[in-house]
């Protein structure tokens, strides 16, 4: 059982981690255009200032 | 091909990596003056290519700096200097093959950062990381875990998922609290008192070493209720930045005199008695009168009529209305919200207020859902209070039932389908305004359609052309090259893609309001109305041609039917629905062109009040109207109908009263959109369906008490699941 004690918090803390890397996306706007990202990754030219 | 691919116009790399490259770049872009941020509508746009295709078409211009599309607006935003102006821009893209129109960034702003929409986003986050925890949590204590192990599993469940319930279900508990106060009960009471009560109970039970908590339960609700909001929130945001997008596609801009030259305003700035000069293809931006110039006015618009007027020195014109052919100058008597323009799209806006009185699915079902729970799950309480005299049972039963029945499925079954009929429509080119379209919609048996503008491109096409002879062929040629009336355009194009050259004409000289005359082989040659030509006009709309003292020659013009129209039509009456054409247009054009495209029922020469009192009658006769139409003349018709729908090219008011805007040219979106009406009608109530079977099998379970937190996060999660799915199969 002592090792839940390690487990549930590193659990917590990955999940955390996943939350603020989501916030800090949806801040950049990385949400904004699903639908263009989708067809962008598979484009040829290289996208090297995506605003 | 390789991933750093040279885009087809930059210059040669100087070095290897594309890192080195962008630096200098960067310095250079810091020096250069501020930038003008630039917003286009390209509703054309659909794939990867196409993305490349504006990006690219856009980058090589002079002065652009970056074009950046979105296409999941079907926008571009360009940096560019100070001096690009926009008509560059959308010449450009139409050189190359998009459709393009220019948006008002000002009104744009506010649609640009969704906040309402983040920070629900962001909840669901919270939630669906909490709901995992607990689950996980959970999961251990249905496998068995027992005493102290449990107690803890169940303390740090409580410790995760009270903050979180807190913060996620605040969306939820203002509303409750908001209509309790009001003395109403909406879905979201139900869910607040089973999320209290599940949280309240559970931390009771846990206080007290019990078997049994729900943290998990009412966690669950709010992720699943979250992603229903979120997605009602996405179709009605999607829809107001419609709305809002229209309103932005008339960038309102006017050229005031000053001095001896003109200055670009915006139409804000100006006042009553500036001069204003409104030159050839230009609309006019505010009421007024002319103090100069002579002009031909499309008010095919306003009317409906599709020959333009003549006007001149003194002659009122409105704000709308086409310039065709001369330089005009105007003297402003009324602007902005004063023009008759403007007066009209209020009283629509009013007339709109009392539309809205259609009770969608949702509300009917939550008006029977929220009271139907309450008594439910107060009586099991008393019930069982009576039984066991334990309030302590009694409570957890209560808790059980509102926590089984709440309205996850529910919650989500109608944004669930509205969301993915909208998205579909949205790719085949019709936006929705209006939550309860689709509803509306499916239930449509009469179309009623205008004729100029909506079924017809509003640009007439000549006909005969061939049978003129070869000289008077490249004579009319030579004129109309002379001009931008759109008739003479039209001749223009017909005549050119016959293979006639132009004639040697001299002197081409227009005057604006007439036509084009010349001098041809030393003989005065015109092209215009009939009485400056010097001919009898005919009933429909044509152009006259005089070569020296010969006889006028007319060549009269069809309206060009709108992409799909056809289609459509025949689609409608293949359906079995009553297709009318209605129109401002003169009994002869309307009837003729009835026939020509198939419609037997026709009403003409309908003036605006005439057009909205015909759809009025057939309501009344127990029809349900779908309207289609673009003009000023249509509008009252468009709010009076069930359900109304306006093409892209459509007035602004005339935009403002549909429910429903088509983004491209092409007309046959519609019949797609009332076969997807019906299916998401069926897909919603489908999803009732499955939501009242999954509460007749789970509700007597949880008033007879064997409702365990494992069964009611298999069934929620299940019904969740299965509502949702069934949604997507509209896709």
């Amino acid at each position: 059982m002592d090792v839940l004690g390690i487990l549930i918090p590193v659990s917590l803390g990955l999940g955390a981690m996943g939350l603020s890397a989501f916030w800090w996306l949806l801040r950049k706007g990385q949400f904004d255009d699903p639908e263009g990202s989708a067809h962008r990754i598979l484009r040829d030219d290289y996208d090297d200032r995506p605003k | 091909m390789t991933a750093f691919a040279e885009p087809a116009q930059s210059l040669a790399r100087p070095s290897a990596c594309p890192a080195c490259d962008a630096a200098p770049l960067a310095e250079h872009l810091a020096d250069l003056p501020k930038e003008a941020r630039l917003m286009l509508a390209v509703p054309g746009i659909h794939c990867g290519g196409c993305i490349s295709g504006v990006e690219r078409a856009l980058q090589v211009l002079p002065g652009v700096h970056d074009a950046r599309v979105n296409l999941t607006l079907r926008r571009v935003a360009v940096e560019a200097d100070l001096d690009v102006e926009v008509e560059t821009l959308c010449a450009a893209l139409e050189d190359a093959g998009f459709e393009a129109h220019e948006l008002d960034p000002g009104v744009l702003a506010a649609t640009e950062v969704d906040a309402r929409g983040r920070a629900l986003l962001m909840r669901l986050a919270v939630a669906i990381f909490a709901m995992m925890n607990v689950m996980l949590l959970s999961v251990a204590v249905w496998a068995g875990a027992e005493g102290v192990t449990r107690d803890m599993m169940h303390w740090i469940s409580a410790a995760i998922a009270i903050p979180a319930v807190i913060f996620t279900g605040q969306p939820f508990y203002s509303s409750a609290f908001g209509a309790l106060r009001a003395g109403r009960l909406n879905m979201d009471v139900p869910i607040t008192l089973a999320i209290v009560l599940a949280v309240g109970t559970s931390l009771y039970e846990t206080m007290l070493s019990g078997e049994h908590a729900y943290f998990d339960a009412a966690i669950a609700l709010c992720t699943f209720l979250l992603a229903g909001r979120y997605l009602d929130h996405r179709t009605r945001a999607g829809a107001r930045s419609a709305a809002q997008e229209l309103a932005a596609l008339e960038v309102p801009r006017a050229l005031r005199i000053k001095g001896q030259g003109t200055e670009t305003v915006g139409i804000a700035e100006l006042s009553v008695g500036d001069l204003v000069r409104v030159l050839p293809g230009g609309r006019i931006p505010v009421d007024g009168r002319i103090t100069e110039g002579a002009t031909e006015l499309d008010r095919s618009l306003m009317t409906g009529e599709t020959l333009p007027a003549a006007i001149g020195l003194g002659d009122r014109v409105h704000a709308g209305e086409a310039n065709l052919t001369g330089p005009i100058t105007v003297e402003v008597l009324a602007t902005g919200r004063e023009t008759d323009l403007a007066r009209i799209t209020d009283l629509i806006a009013v007339a709109e207020a009392g539309r809205n009185n259609y009770t969608s699915l949702a509300d009917a079902a939550a008006k029977l859902y929220a009271p139907g729970v309450h008594i439910i799950s107060a009586l099991a309480a008393i019930g069982w209070f009576i039984a066991t005299m334990d309030l302590r049972v009694a409570l957890n039963i209560a808790a059980a039932v509102l926590i089984i029945t709440c309205p996850c499925a529910l919650g989500l079954a109608v944004p669930a389908v509205t969301t993915a009929a909208s998205a579909r429509l949205f790719r085949k080119g019709l936006l929705i305004k209006s939550g309860t379209a689709l509803e509306r919609l499916a239930e449509v048996d009469t179309v009623v359609f205008d004729k100029t503008g909506t079924l017809t491109d509003g640009t007439p096409e000549p006909s005969g052309l061939s049978t003129l002879d070869s000289s008077a062929q490249r004579i009319a040629l030579a004129l109309a090259l002379g001009s931008a009336h759109p008739l003479a355009i039209a001749v223009a194009r017909g005549l050119e893609d016959l293979g006639v050259r132009p004639a040697n004409v001299s002197g081409c000289e227009e005057k604006p309001g007439f036509g084009i005359e010349g001098i041809w082989n030393g003989t005065s040659v015109r092209l215009g109305r009939a009485a400056w030509v010097g001919a009898d006009a005919e009933a429909v709309t044509a152009t006259y041609l005089r070569i020296g003292d010969g006889a006028a020659r007319a060549i009269t013009f069809a309206d060009t039917l709108r992409a799909g129209a056809e289609a459509l039509v025949t689609g409608l009456q293949a359906e079995g629905k009553r297709v009318v054409l209605m129109s401002g247009d003169v009994e002869a054009a309307v009837q003729t062109f009835a026939d020509r495209i198939g419609i037997d029922e026709v009403i003409a020469e309908a003036r605006p009040d005439a057009k909205a009192k015909a759809v009025a009658a057939m309501a009344e006769g127990g029809a349900k109207v779908l309207m289609v139409g673009d003009g000023m003349n249509d509008t009252a018709a468009l709010t009076v109908a069930y359900v109304s729908i306006s093409p892209a090219s459509a007035l602004e008011a005339a935009r403002a009263a549909s429910d429903m805007v088509l983004t491209g040219r092409s007309l046959e979106p519609i019949l797609e959109a009332m076969g997807t009406a019906r299916a998401a009608r069926r897909r919603i109530k489908e999803n009732f369906g499955i939501a009242s079977v999954y509460n007749l099998l789970a509700v007597p379970l949880a008033v007879a008490g064997l409702c365990s937190p494992l069964i009611a996060a298999l069934a929620m999660s299940s019904s969740s699941l299965t509502v949702s799915l069934n949604a997507l199969r509209l896709r």
